[in-house]
């Protein structure tokens, strides 16, 4: 949240000073998906490099705040990772700009390097609840999950299929204090997006496929969601514009680059 | 500027000017009243428009909801239409409780210590530095109990580490200065004269200390203690780090649990329709909490200057 809240003003004070050259920009808002926003900053940052007419402001929110805030007109541009977008997005016109793989981790220190889905199933409704019963150690597994309304937690929840969070897992608001948790705690199993992996946790293969680009591209790694930018409407103008740039073979490189997967 | 009557008056000065002049005092005196009557209202006024806009977001919410399905239901599953902050009530009491348990003997042995065992210039330097506690920004208590305390708690005691009990240990330390300072103002407080009767009765150092002087000071130690439970069940981040967030009635104090303030702020940023009313639903039995807390505190406090 407060991190959100200071991004919001940094853009604001971008804002400000763009006002304050005193070139006429044409303003489009972009918010949503806090998993595709520092994407988005970046795509924004390179296309107002090449469109000196055009001032792109990306916001977070979460993906439930990208669909309310196109329907709304809040944003021109709504941003929602979502494997099903809710029944009011009907209204929207959505485009795929980029696929996102959730990965399954657990602390390096972990043993377990495969887990089916039945067993991620299990493992996250609080049926598994010790490492013992899937050839690790003996002891207690901590489920982290993030909270409810988050776009992943629904997309992973959707595609693993029937999950019904225990209620001893530990609550984390964020992509990065997931990581962080399960990074501290040895007996952690968390998922967070296929782009904030690092070296500190410990990817698990599922069903034998590795949450890696090339797999996602393939389409052998089956937790993956798609992200969608959404307009009321058909997108024109500025809007249109930036969209395109986003689905561009340059957009769709600095997409890959970054560490998502292109939608194309 | 100044004409008031007492000041001799310049012989040349005509009449009529002097009059001005006092109308000019008049009108600025009640100009600068109203000003600060304004400033001081717009406190009030911003609490009252806290009030207002919390209960009318979350009122209707409770009605709609029903009571007893908000207050007493364990289930907490927004996108399923639950809403029961039962399991979170009982969290929000364990953490402020366990915190009170760590921090008032803590709090209220350290101001003793400070006023009566402690030479003034030594009370002047470690006074300070307490209340420099209560400066440090709640996510770095946060961070600390995420680094140092969770694992330790993990690696020594077992369970997840992120639990009710990290969530007490930090909020005990955070309310330390509050407990601290208004206790060492109450203690002070007491007539020296008390202390002077009491040793000359016979009474040894500590005798006099917690029969003659805690009894003195005790409506204002309580409402420190009162006053700090409020800051305990306020507080936010440091809690949402160190206690796990889980939405479960904990069994034991290694359990993960979900306070009252975290479950509003965690989920603030998703909440739209009826979730985000009952957060503002979950809003309003806070401030009701805090606001009793507080009122209790100055009850307290009234009573140690009737009697």
């Amino acid at each position: 949240m407060v991190k959100q809240m200071l991004r919001m003003v940094a853009c604001g004070l971008v804002i400000a000073a763009n006002g304050g050259c005193g070139k006429q920009r044409t303003a489009v808002t972009v918010a949503g998906s806090t998993a595709f926003q520092p994407f988005a900053e970046k795509l924004a940052e390179q296309f107002m490099t090449e469109r000196l007419d055009i001032a792109v402001t990306v916001q977070g929110g979460g993906s439930a705040l990208g669909v309310q805030a196109a329907l709304s007109g809040a944003a021109q541009i709504g941003m929602a990772d979502l494997v099903q977008l809710p029944p009011e997005a009907q209204a929207l016109t959505a485009v795929v700009v980029a696929r996102d793989g959730i990965a399954v981790v657990v602390n390096n220190k972990n043993s377990i390097k495969d887990l089916t889905m039945e067993q991620i199933r299990n493992i996250f409704c609080g049926k598994i609840r010790n490492w013992k019963e899937l050839g690790g150690v003996d002891h207690e597994i901590t489920v982290v999950s993030r909270e409810a309304g988050s776009g992943t937690r629904s997309s992973f929840e959707k595609i693993v299929k029937d999950v019904t969070l225990t209620k001893d897992a530990i609550i984390q608001d964020s992509n990065g204090t997931i990581r962080e948790t399960v990074a501290m705690d040895e007996n952690a199993v968390g998922y967070l997006s296929h782009g904030l992996l690092n070296e500190k946790i410990k990817a698990v293969t599922v069903v034998g496929v590795a949450c890696t680009t090339e797999e996602v591209v393939a389409g052998r790694y089956p937790i993956v969601r798609p992200v969608y930018l959404l307009t009321k409407g058909e997108p024109t103008g500025a809007c249109k514009d930036f969209i395109d740039y986003v689905c561009s073979a340059e957009g769709q490189k600095t997409i890959k680059d970054s560490g998502l997967i292109p939608a194309k | 500027m100044q004409d008031s009557p007492n000041t001799p008056v310049h012989p040349k000065r005509p009449a009529r000017r002097r009059v001005a002049g006092a109308f000019v005092t008049w009108c600025s005196d009640h100009l600068a009243r109203y000003v600060f009557l304004a400033v001081a209202f717009s406190a009030t006024a911003s609490l009252l428009l806290i009030a207002l806009f919390i209960l009318k977001e979350g009122v209707p919410f409770i009605v709609k909801i029903g009571f007893k399905d908000f207050l007493f239901a364990s289930e907490w599953d927004p996108s399923a239409g639950k809403f029961g902050i039962y399991p979170m009530i009982i969290a929000s009491l364990w953490v402020t409780l366990g915190a009170m348990l760590i921090g008032a003997p803590l709090g209220v042995a350290g101001a003793i210590f400070l006023t009566q065992f402690v030479p003034r210039s030594v009370m002047r330097i470690i006074k300070p530095m307490i209340e420099l506690l209560a400066g440090i920004p709640s996510v770095l208590y946060g961070f600390m109990g995420v680094m140092v305390l969770a694992p330790f708690i993990r690696n020594h005691l077992g369970g997840p580490g992120l639990s009710l009990l990290a969530g007490s240990i930090i909020l005990g330390i955070m309310v330390l200065p509050t407990v601290i300072s208004i206790s060492v103002d109450t203690i002070n407080a007491v007539p020296r004269t008390y202390l002077e009767g009491a040793l000359a009765l016979g009474a040894t150092r500590w005798q006099s200390v917690h029969m003659v002087i805690l009894k003195a000071a005790r409506s204002g130690i309580i409402a420190s203690i009162i006053l700090a439970m409020g800051r305990a069940v306020g507080e936010t981040m440091a809690v949402i780090m160190v206690v796990g967030n889980a939405v479960k009635i904990p069994h034991s104090a290694l359990d993960s649990v979900r306070t009252l303030t975290a479950n509003i702020a965690l989920e603030m940023g998703y909440a739209t329709g009826l979730h985000r009313q009952a957060l503002f639903a979950t809003g309003v039995v806070l401030f009701v909490v805090v606001m009793i807390l507080n009122s209790l505190a100055m009850a307290a406090m009234k009573r140690k200057t009737g009697s």
